[in-house]
């Protein structure tokens, strides 16, 4: 068998990852809010003790 | 996030100027208590990061909200229906939060565990305003937290409606599935079908061909099965319903194209076209997903029940008992709060109402009602507590009943979009070439070109550029609107708004602005003390004037009153301080009628026998409105329908001109009957703009219907779309922009015809051979987006609709 074929398994199987790891995104949700995500990760861990004066 | 120097006279909280208000803490200004509560409470349970995040995030709360609201939420009846899961220990619910809109927000919310010990898992949901809230029952219950979040200014909204309906929507998942596998299946295709374009028969290994011939049919199944299923069920429905619609010649050259490259490839005469399909397939797809984006924070189909109360509280032997608003009975007596909806049809049994009914009816100035009289459903008490007899139940009130004639229930027509109607044609034409041709093959008994031909003619003249050059321009119509806060409900409203020929508004909320009457006084100055007594007079006129004029004097201290006398509809008058005071109309100050035919919206105002000044009370007419009608008056018929009183009349009249319909004193009813009359006998395409639930059956019944709001979040009648009050002075120039649309999907559908017109040009001689095809195929698709693309913009930059704007939202 060339190694074409193998190539071209290979790239599809690639591309198949792909495909599986967008469905998985769109199923999870992560296309229906695009604004928290994004900030949320910029918020802080740590309780800020220190009351606002 | 910007560091500004706060100025002190805003609202550390909302942002509100405060000059007037003298609440402070620390260094920091409030402009009401209701804001100083929610920044005390924030600074106990260290949430202050909550103002580190934005300048002033917060929301006005100059609205005190009632301590025994949320009563209803301890009914368990109740609570079923709003929560989604329980086990006992935890329960799972919901909620729709219209007030969020920043980054603080999306903080605070996350963080609502630090105020309410007993929530587990606070997430928000920012593009559709929601928050799912996890929380233990042992530790605190759905009221309480409903309560936490209200008193952190966010009071969650929660209706019937939202009860009724599941709010869970799955569709647009699907479409995202089918564009994902079409593109990769595409893609793919495309890439095994590229030694065969390169090489003349005979280059490419034999054994190779085969595998490559395999993999692509394997590729290609999904895409015909599963990505154009959609095609194919909208064709079947169409036809069920005699009607041709665009999918029907689609799914017609999707299932020849799939046929014939099946049977090349197994009886081993060619490569097929399947590159070509699920290419068309995968940009059609795309097309329309960007043409269905929907809005997901906005409703476009409330009715009475999103505006009404959940429960109210039914006064049974002297004890408060919340019942759900659908068990109300007739003979019930309820309560009903300041600033709370009245959700039926009742008799004032107890209490000083003052009622506006701006929503339902279109009256700008709240009714004052005696006890005894009849209460509609939809008004908004205004001040203090009342007690009712009810005397319809819910389903049967006045506003309910609007909702159940016919126009509501009936909304399932065939579109008879214009792309509709072009395909018909095309699909007849294309059959008649495609048969012409193959026939002519039949003649000269050459069967094979003439199998040939047949099919190739009908898979080259797809239109698929056609529904391209619709879908495309569609989608980035409604994008641009939707960035200049015009949210249209579905893209045939586009289509809708571009055969519009008449113009309808409303005048209450929808020309001039929500809730604001604007007083203005002219004349001799009024002193310090004058105003005191003026309003101290005022304050004891039931009268809706004196409490507008009252409301903008802004004094609070009483003066005692001596020989004080009310005469309905004329004026006020009493001895204060040792002078004389008459406040009231021109009949009333001077004796004899007025000559210049004031308004009825003006109070003068005497004191002793000096003639002071005037107070008018005029309509706050929102900014641009005049250019607007203006505008829209030169090339289209504009009219203006009112539930309003007619004081108005003459200066609406100088902008429109004496040809065009004012009507002032319409009833909800005759605002439909109104619309019903100019497109049944004047033949109008009728565009209604209107606010309330009294335009709702306007909007309904009008070919489209925008609804006006101040805040995109807020409720809103159902209509076909909702407009941001901020950007009514552009409207014109939406109507403009949306009117270009049309052209450019006949520009691009000439562009389609050309490439149809060469593809032909090679399948009626037998000779279009699969790389052609594949050339043609994605040049014609590209050129048709890249065409929209182009042209929408162009033209939104013509009508000034794109700014440069660096705020992202």
């Amino acid at each position: 068998m060339s190694v074409i074929i193998i190539m071209l398994i290979g790239s599809i199987i690639m591309a198949g990852g792909f495909l599986i790891a967008f469905l998985w995104s769109v199923k999870d949700g992560q296309f229906e809010d695009h604004y928290s995500p994004p900030r949320r990760i910029l918020f802080d861990d740590t309780i800020n003790n220190k009351p606002n004066k | 996030m910007s560091i500004k120097v706060l100025d002190s006279k805003t609202c550390f909280h909302c942002g509100e100027d405060c000059n007037l208000s003298n609440i402070h803490q620390h260094d920091k200004f409030f402009c009401c208590d209701g804001c100083k509560i929610v920044f005390e409470i924030l600074n106990e349970n260290k949430l202050c990061t909550y103002y580190d995040l934005n300048l002033n995030p917060g929301i006005a709360q100059k609205i005190i909200i009632r301590k025994d609201k949320f009563a209803f939420l301890d009914d368990d009846s109740i609570i079923q229906k709003i929560i989604q899961f329980t086990d006992g220990n935890q329960t799972n619910v919901t909620f729709y939060l219209p007030q969020m809109h920043c980054s603080s927000c999306l903080w605070l919310l996350e963080n609502i565990h630090r105020i309410n010990k007993g929530v587990i898992i606070s997430k928000v949901n920012f593009n559709k305003r929601e928050v799912f809230i996890v929380l233990d029952n042992s530790k605190t219950s759905l009221r309480k937290v409903v309560e936490t979040l209200t008193s952190i200014g966010y009071e969650p909204h929660i209706s019937l409606h939202e009860l009724d309906t599941n709010r869970i929507i799955k569709g647009s998942k699907i479409r995202l599935y089918k564009v994902g596998v079409a593109g990769f299946c595409f893609a793919n295709i495309m890439m095994m079908s590229f030694p065969e374009y390169l090489s003349s028969n005979g280059m490419v290994e034999e054994s190779i061909r085969q595998i490559l011939k395999y993999f692509i049919v394997a590729l290609s199944l999904p895409v015909f099965f599963f990505c154009s299923s959609e095609f194919f069920v909208t064709a079947c429905k169409g036809i069920r319903h005699k009607f041709l619609n665009i999918d029907a010649p689609i799914a017609l050259a999707i299932m020849i194209t799939f046929g014939r490259s099946l049977y090349e490839i197994f009886s081993d005469t060619g490569m097929g076209y399947l590159d070509s399909m699920s290419g068309i397939v995968f940009f059609m797809l795309v097309g329309r997903l960007l043409q269905e984006k929907t809005y997901q924070s906005i409703s476009f189909d409330r009715d009475f029940k999103s505006f009404f109360p959940i429960a109210v509280n039914v006064v049974n032997d002297d004890k408060n008992i919340p019942t759900q608003i659908d068990k109300i009975k007739p003979g019930d007596i309820i309560k009903v709060f300041n600033n709370e909806l009245i959700p039926v049809d009742c008799i004032l049994s107890k209490g000083k109402a003052e009622i506006d009914y701006s929503f339902v009816s279109g009256e700008s100035l709240p009714v004052v009602k005696e006890a005894g009289e009849i209460i509609y459903a939809g008004g908004r008490q205004l001040s203090g507590v009342l007690e009712l007899l009810v005397v319809k139940e819910v389903s049967q009130s006045y506003l309910t009943n609007l909702w159940n004639k016919d126009i509501f229930k009936t909304k399932e027509e065939m579109t008879s979009s214009i792309i509709h109607v072009i395909g018909k044609y095309f699909t007849i034409l294309v059959l008649g070439i495609a048969i012409l041709a193959s026939s002519y093959w039949y003649y000269h008994n050459e069967y094979q070109l003439m199998w040939n031909t047949l099919t190739t003619v009908l898979i080259v003249a797809c239109p698929c550029a056609l529904l391209l050059s619709s879908t495309f321009t569609n989608g980035n119509i409604l994008r641009i609107l939707s960035k200049n806060k015009l949210y249209l409900r579905h893209p045939d409203v586009i289509e809708n708004i571009s055969t519009i020929n008449q113009f309808v508004f409303d005048k209450t909320g929808t020309l001039t602005q929500q809730n604001k009457i604007k007083v203005t006084y002219s004349g001799k100055k009024l002193n310090e003390t004058e105003q005191m007594n003026i309003a101290s007079l005022l304050s004891q006129s039931p009268h809706p004037l004196g409490k507008a004029i009252n409301d903008f004097l802004d004094k609070r201290n009483s003066i005692p009153i001596l020989n004080f006398k009310w005469i309905d509809g004329y004026g006020i008058e009493g001895w204060i301080e040792e002078k004389y005071y008459k406040l009231g109309s021109f009949e009333f100050i001077h004796g004899n009628m007025n000559p210049n035919q004031q308004n009825n919206s003006t109070v003068f105002v005497k004191i002793e026998n000096e003639v002071l000044g005037e107070f008018k009370i005029v309509n706050n007419y929102r900014f641009g409105f005049n250019q607007l009608l203006n505008d829209l008056n030169k090339e289209f018929t504009v009219a203006i329908i009112s539930g309003d009183n007619d004081a108005e009349y003459k200066n609406l009249q100088t902008i429109l001109g004496s040809k065009s319909d004012i009507l002032f004193n319409q009833k909800p009813l005759d605002k439909l009957n109104y619309i019903k009359h100019l497109q049944q006998i004047k033949n109008m395409k009728v565009m209604m703009i209107g606010d309330g639930l009294n335009d709702a059956g306007a909007l309904k019944q009008s070919d489209v219907g925008i609804a006006i709001t101040e805040n995109s979040n807020n409720f809103s009648p159902a209509c076909d779309g909702i407009l941001d009050a901020s950007q009514f002075s552009n409207f014109n120039h939406f109507i403009k922009f949306i009117k270009s649309g049309k052209r450019t999907i006949m520009m691009s559908f000439f562009l389609s015809l050309l490439y149809n017109v060469i593809g032909l040009y090679f399948a009626v001689q037998g000779i279009l051979s699969p790389l052609i095809a594949a050339i043609l195929m994605p040049c014609s698709s590209i050129s048709i987006i890249l065409m929209t693309f182009g042209m929408t913009e162009l033209s939104a930059w013509k009508n000034g609709l794109i700014k440069h704007d660096n705020s992202h939202v």
